[in-house]
């Protein structure tokens, strides 16, 4: 028998409009195999959380560079939590200082790969972390 | 390890950045038939290859421009004063996001971004408070605003009136490449074609009353970092720029009254050559471009005058110090290739904004370059070269086939409604990750010489009351306006861009009356609706 497909959504929140990485990791992760989900710009917490639950994922990638991270993305977590969705792996990327980095793995945030992180490295983590 | 694509003579292929193949040696047998009168000239003559200006860095250097801007106008105003004082020539802001896409700092959805990527700009006051103290007949200031361009731009128009200066002293450049936000950036507000009209309006306008002003910075910078190729960046830039002109004609305008303030922006990646190479190609296209297709009698209009801004893309968080060196290449590179402006990225900007310490390195790569190097002492050095030539040469025959492909879609605009552009830069970006992915190409500390750690950086921490301060100030400034005048005038603005009238002079009564830039831009969205980008991949 086929082995489920790792279902994935790559989501943009925060205004800025840099899409090249999630573009880029959301077709590297589809080459790996996995169902992927790109949620496009300027997507709220709200919106967000209301895609993973509807596309019932197993991951969820954020992907931010305009600096609002540590604003949005606790929201993100705690809107998961209050929809039963703990078992979610959550992995962040983009513009995200060292001295955030600590905090955001506190809420629950698996891994942030910071710009220069190689493709192949993404890919193994979320195949080795997903529930 | 070499990369697999080298034999053991290093006789095979290399590729740039962008996959351009790059041989070991060239020869005079790569220009045969190159005409050094017809495809370079000298500088300041047609068809300008080898600089827009007879006297190049001689005459005047470039313009050191640091791009600068975060929490709220009084913190930027003083980042101002300090890189002014360092020696920087002139000004460019950068605002954040929610005042680029027009909605005022207590929009719910400005929450967390307000004075994060640059200044938050609500309305006049704030402009007035972000150039307190710098006379703006004294400096020039570049703007990076595109779709609420008109909005801030008036603005300025405002603030300088109140300090006493005339418009047809001031000078700098508003971006206002609409085009490019489509196809890379995304900052966008409005649909194509009525950002156009907005376009439109302020050439206009400027033509008329502001006539130093350059009224566009037609972007290949974001295109670039967006992940297209170097030639992509050029033939998407360029043809953004015929469509601009285009419509200005179409709008009624002559050629040589707007075009000759028409202003450039490129990236400079780390291909050197190749850096080189593709402004020279970018003047030589564009002033073919405006003799042949457009007529252009006045020398100005022939003009492609650079801004260069290094690549932010081709920073490493990792071994951040190593950025330094990437950026003086990068600056060394945009001056062989005769920019008229620069701005030098720093080296902590993968982690944030810079500090204080970073920009100020930045700024002294720059003047490193300009006062120690020799290298400003001779014009386009390189000119003659037979490789950089036939680099130039081939870009400008790479990008000229783009033209015809996009000319044959109808044009530019026609190009992004279909997804033309952003496929291609989409295409690129993931060939270019996966190249650096198998180590065909090489990242200092990415895949070769990687370290598990390295020196830490610091990075700008942005003041966390400067969202709060900046939304008080908002409210006080909503209690204390002359309500009914505010109304008029948005009433006033709706009508106009309903009709057909030249939006500008409504803007500036709104701006006038303390109207904040959310009312504004509201306004014109009530009439031309929003953009939302289509899934084209």
């Amino acid at each position: 028998m086929e082995e489920k497909k790792i279902r994935v959504l790559v989501a943009k929140p925060g205004l800025d409009g840099h899409d090249r990485g999630a573009k880029v990791i959301a077709r590297a992760l589809r080459d790996a195999g996995m169902e992927v989900i790109y949620t496009g710009l300027r997507q709220t917490p709200e919106q967000i959380v209301i895609a993973a639950l509807q596309e019932d994922v197993d991951a969820v990638g954020l992907s931010i560079l305009s600096g609002a991270h540590m604003h949005l993305f606790p929201r993100i977590m705690n809107l998961l939590q209050e929809n039963k969705m703990n078992d979610v792996l959550v992995f962040a990327g983009g513009i995200i200082p060292d001295r955030d980095v600590s905090k955001l793995k506190e809420i629950g945030i698996s891994e942030i790969f910071p710009p220069g992180s190689s493709l192949q490295g993404i890919v193994n983590f979320v195949q080795s972390h997903v529930r | 390890m070499r990369g697999t694509n080298e034999s053991a003579d290093g006789r095979s292929n290399k590729r740039s950045i962008s996959g351009h193949p790059i041989r070991e040696l060239y020869t005079p047998e790569d220009l045969d038939g190159f005409d050094p009168t017809q495809e370079l000239g000298v500088p300041g003559e047609f068809p300008f290859t080898r600089g827009v200006y007879r006297s190049m860095y001689r005459g005047r250097l470039w313009t050191m421009r640091q791009f600068a801007g975060f929490g709220t106008s009084e913190d930027t105003n003083k980042r101002f004063k300090y890189l002014l004082k360092q020696g920087q020539t002139g000004l460019s802001v950068a605002f954040d996001y929610p005042t680029l896409f027009g909605y005022d700092s207590d929009n719910p959805l400005a929450q967390g971004e307000v004075g994060r990527c640059g200044v938050a700009i609500d309305s006049l006051a704030d402009m007035e408070a972000l150039f307190e103290g710098i006379p703006l007949d004294k400096v020039t200031t570049s703007m990076t605003t595109n779709a609420p361009a008109a909005m801030i731009w008036c603005m300025y128009l405002v603030a300088a009136e109140k300090q006493g200066v005339r418009w047809q002293d001031l000078s700098g450049t508003i971006q206002n490449d609409v085009l490019k936000e489509y196809i890379a950036q995304k900052t966008y507000i409005y649909p194509p074609r009525p950002a156009m009209r907005i376009f439109t309006d302020i050439v206009s306008f400027a033509t008329e009353q502001v006539p130093r002003w350059n009224t566009v910075s037609i972007s290949g910078y974001h295109i670039r970092e967006a992940g297209s190729t170097a030639v992509q960046e050029l033939a998407f830039t360029l043809r953004d720029g015929i469509e601009y002109v285009e419509h200005c004609i179409r709008a009624g305008l002559k050629v040589d009254d707007f075009a000759p303030r028409f202003s450039f922006f490129f990236d400079i990646h780390n291909d050197f050559f190749e850096e080189i190479a593709k402004l020279r190609a970018a003047r030589r296209i564009w002033a073919r471009v405006m003799q042949d297709r457009f007529h252009a009698q006045n020398p100005n209009s022939l003009l492609c005058r650079i801004h260069s801004q290094t690549a932010g893309v081709s920073l490493t968080a990792q071994q951040p110090y190593n950025n330094a060196v990437r950026v003086a290449l990068q600056a060394l590179a945009a001056v062989l290739g005769g920019t008229q402006s620069l701005h030098t990225n720093s080296l902590d900007e993968t982690l944030g904004l810079p500090t204080l310490e970073s920009a100020t390195l930045a700024l002294r790569t720059q003047q490193i370059i300009a006062r120690e190097s020799g290298v400003p002492n001779t014009m386009d050095p390189l000119g003659g070269s037979y490789f950089v030539e036939k680099l130039t040469n081939e870009l400008e025959n790479t990008c000229l086939e783009y033209f015809d492909r996009i000319d044959a879609m109808g044009g530019m605009i026609e190009a992004i409604e279909i997804g033309f552009p952003q496929r291609e830069i989409q295409q690129a970006s993931y060939e270019q990750a996966k190249a650096i992915e198998r180590n065909e190409q090489i990242i200092i500390g990415i895949n070769e010489c990687a370290a598990e750690e390295s020196a830490p950086v610091n990075g700008l921490v942005i003041d966390e009351q400067a969202s709060a301060r900046q939304c008080a100030n908002l409210r006080a400034l909503r209690d204390n306006r002359n309500h009914s005048l505010v109304r008029k005038n948005l009433a006033d603005l709706k009508k106009a861009a309903a009709g057909s009238d030249n939006i500008l002079p409504f803007i500036l009564n709104c701006v006038r009356s303390y109207a904040t830039l959310g009312e504004m831009c509201d306004t014109l969205r009530s009439i031309f609706g929003e953009y939302h980008e289509p899934d084209f991949s």
